[in-house]
C-alpha cells in the first residue's frame, strides 16, 4: 500500500512524514515525531488517554488518520508544558491533589482540561464531572482528578 | 494502527466524491467526523478499499435558515451546532440533544450529517430528526433528492441512502407557534450510548389544546420509533389535562426494544415508558407557559 506524504504543524514546529493512509494522528506524533506523551490504550475511541489539541479542538488522535490533519496544526501534553521542565498550572494541581497514580491515562486528562478551562474557567462540579466524562482513570479515582481540576480553576 | 489497509481520497467538492463513490460502489465508504466508522475499522468490524474523506468540502459546511426551515450541512461538526445561535432559536430540540452526544472532544469532530447516516437506533440525532420531520438530501450520480426522515432509517446501521449517494445537508422545521420540546434519555455514565430514550414535540392551538404531537424513542428497535397511536390520541386535549403516565404507556407499545448484555426488553420498556411521561410532561409545560 503506497504511502502519503503529510505535513502537520506540531507545537508549532512543521513535521512532514509519508504514511500509510490507515495511520492514525497518534501513530504520526508517537512515531513519526517520537512524541510519546500522547497515550494509545484503547485505540478504538473510548479512553480518550491520546487526546491532542486539532486547530485548538480536544479531539481523540486514534480516530482521524493522520493523512486527515495534513495542513492543520496539533497541540499536544509535550506542547502544554513550559520548555524549563517545571509543570504547568493543571499539571501542578494533578500533583498536589493525587490526580495521578500510574499516570497512563494523566495526557489525555491533562489536555482534555485544558480545553475545559479555556472554554470554561470556572466550570462547576457538574460540568467539571462532564468535562472529564471523556477520559477514563483505572487506579487513581476520579475524586483527586476532580480536586485537580477545582484547584486549576480556583474555584 | 488497527485498521486494514484502504486507499484514501479527498476529494473538494460533493460532485468530485459523487464521482468517486460511483466509481469505487462496492468497496468504498465516506467518512466525515469518523467518531463511529473509525471504531468499527479499528476493530474490524468493517473494512473498506476506498475510505473518502468528506472534510475537505467547505460547500457540506454551515447553518442557514431557508424559509421555515433550518438546513445544516451534513459536514457541520456537533460542537458547531451545539453552540450554534441559529440552532438554539429555531430547532430548541436539536440544541438540547446535542450534548447529550458523546463526550465534547467526539462531538469537536462528529457531525450532524455523520451521525444520521451512520443511522443508530441508540443515537440522538436519527430520533430528533425522525421526532421533527426533518428532510435529508442525498446527492448521487443523478442528481440529488429529499427523502423525509420517515422514510429514511430502515434498520440498524442502514438508511434508504443508496450506495452512491451522500448525505449533502438536513432540513429541521423551524420551530413556530406554541411549541414544547423535550428529550430525555437513561445511560449507565455520561456519553454511553442510552438504554433508552425519548423525544417529544407538541405544539397547541389557541385553546390550550394538543394540535399535533411527536413522540419518537431512541435505543427501542431496530430504528428510532414513533409512537403514532399515543401521538393521536393527544391531539385535542387541553395540555393541562393529559395524563402523561398513561400516553407514555400507550406509546411504548409502539416499540421493539431488545435483550443485551446493558439491559433486557422488559426492563428497557420501563426506562422508556418513564422517560416517555418525563418528556411529555416538560414539552406539555413549556407549550403551555409559552
Amino acid at each position: 500500500m503506497h504511502e502519503i506524504p503529510v505535513s502537520i504543524e506540531v507545537n508549532a514546529r512543521e513535521r512532514r512524514a509519508l504514511l500509510e493512509p490507515r495511520a492514525t494522528l497518534a501513530d504520526f506524533l508517537r512515531e513519526a515525531c517520537g512524541l510519546t506523551g500522547t497515550h494509545l490504550a484503547c485505540e478504538h475511541g473510548v479512553c480518550g488517554a491520546c487526546t491532542v489539541l486539532l486547530d485548538g479542538a480536544a479531539v481523540r488522535s486514534c480516530l482521524i488518520f493522520a493523512v486527515q490533519a495534513d495542513g492543520q496544526s496539533v497541540t499536544t501534553v509535550e506542547g502544554l508544558t513550559p520548555e524549563d521542565g517545571t509543570l504547568n498550572r493543571v499539571q501542578q494541581a494533578f500533583w498536589n491533589n493525587h490526580g495521578l497514580q500510574c499516570g497512563f491515562c494523566t495526557p489525555g486528562f491533562i489536555v482534555s482540561v485544558e480545553a475545559l478551562l479555556r472554554d470554561n474557567p470556572h466550570p462547576s462540579d457538574e460540568e467539571i464531572r462532564e468535562g472529564l466524562s471523556g477520559n477514563l482513570c483505572r487506579c487513581t479515582g476520579y475524586q483527586g482528578i476532580i480536586n485537580a481540576v477545582r484547584e486549576a480553576a480556583g474555584n | 494502527m488497527k485498521p486494514a489497509q484502504f486507499e484514501y481520497h479527498a476529494p473538494t467538492s460533493t460532485l468530485e466524491a459523487v464521482t468517486l463513490l460511483k466509481n469505487h460502489v462496492d468497496e468504498a465508504k465516506v467518512i466525515a467526523g469518523g467518531q463511529s466508522l473509525v471504531p468499527m475499522l479499528a476493530l474490524r468490524i468493517a473494512r473498506f478499499e476506498h475510505l473518502i474523506d468528506l472534510n475537505r468540502i467547505e460547500e457540506l459546511r454551515g447553518i442557514r435558515l431557508e424559509g421555515d426551515t433550518l438546513v445544516v450541512g451534513a459536514l457541520t461538526r456537533q460542537s458547531s451546532a451545539e453552540h450554534s445561535e441559529l440552532v438554539a432559536r429555531h430547532v430548541p430540540l436539536l440544541h438540547r440533544a446535542l450534548p447529550k452526544i458523546g463526550h465534547f472532544q467526539i462531538r469537536n469532530r462528529g457531525t450532524i450529517g455523520g451521525s444520521i447516516a451512520h443511522a443508530d437506533p441508540a443515537s440522538e440525532l436519527p430520533c430528533v430528526a425522525l421526532c421533527l420531520g426533518a428532510t435529508m438530501t442525498l446527492v448521487g450520480p443523478n442528481g440529488s433528492r429529499t427523502v423525509d426522515a420517515s422514510d429514511f432509517f430502515i434498520s440498524i446501521w442502514q438508511s434508504s441512502a443508496e450506495p452512491d449517494e451522500i448525505l449533502s445537508h438536513v432540513a429541521f422545521p423551524v420551530a413556530t407557534g406554541t411549541s414544547g420540546f423535550a428529550i430525555e434519555e437513561f445511560a449507565l455514565r455520561a456519553g454511553d450510548f442510552a438504554i433508552a430514550g425519548v423525544s417529544c414535540a407538541v405544539t397547541l392551538d389557541s385553546d390550550r389544546r394538543v394540535a399535533r404531537a411527536s413522540i419518537a424513542f431512541m435505543g427501542m428497535g431496530p430504528t428510532p420509533l414513533r409512537a403514532h397511536e399515543a401521538e393521536s390520541a393527544l391531539v385535542g386535549t387541553r395540555a393541562d389535562a393529559v395524563d402523561c403516565a398513561a400516553t407514555a404507556r400507550l406509546a411504548v407499545e409502539a416499540t421493539t426494544p431488545g435483550d443485551d448484555v446493558h439491559a433486557s426488553a422488559a426492563y428497557r420498556t420501563r426506562i422508556a415508558a418513564s422517560l416517555a411521561a418525563t418528556a411529555l410532561r416538560r414539552a406539555l409545560e413549556e407549550a403551555d407557559n409559552a
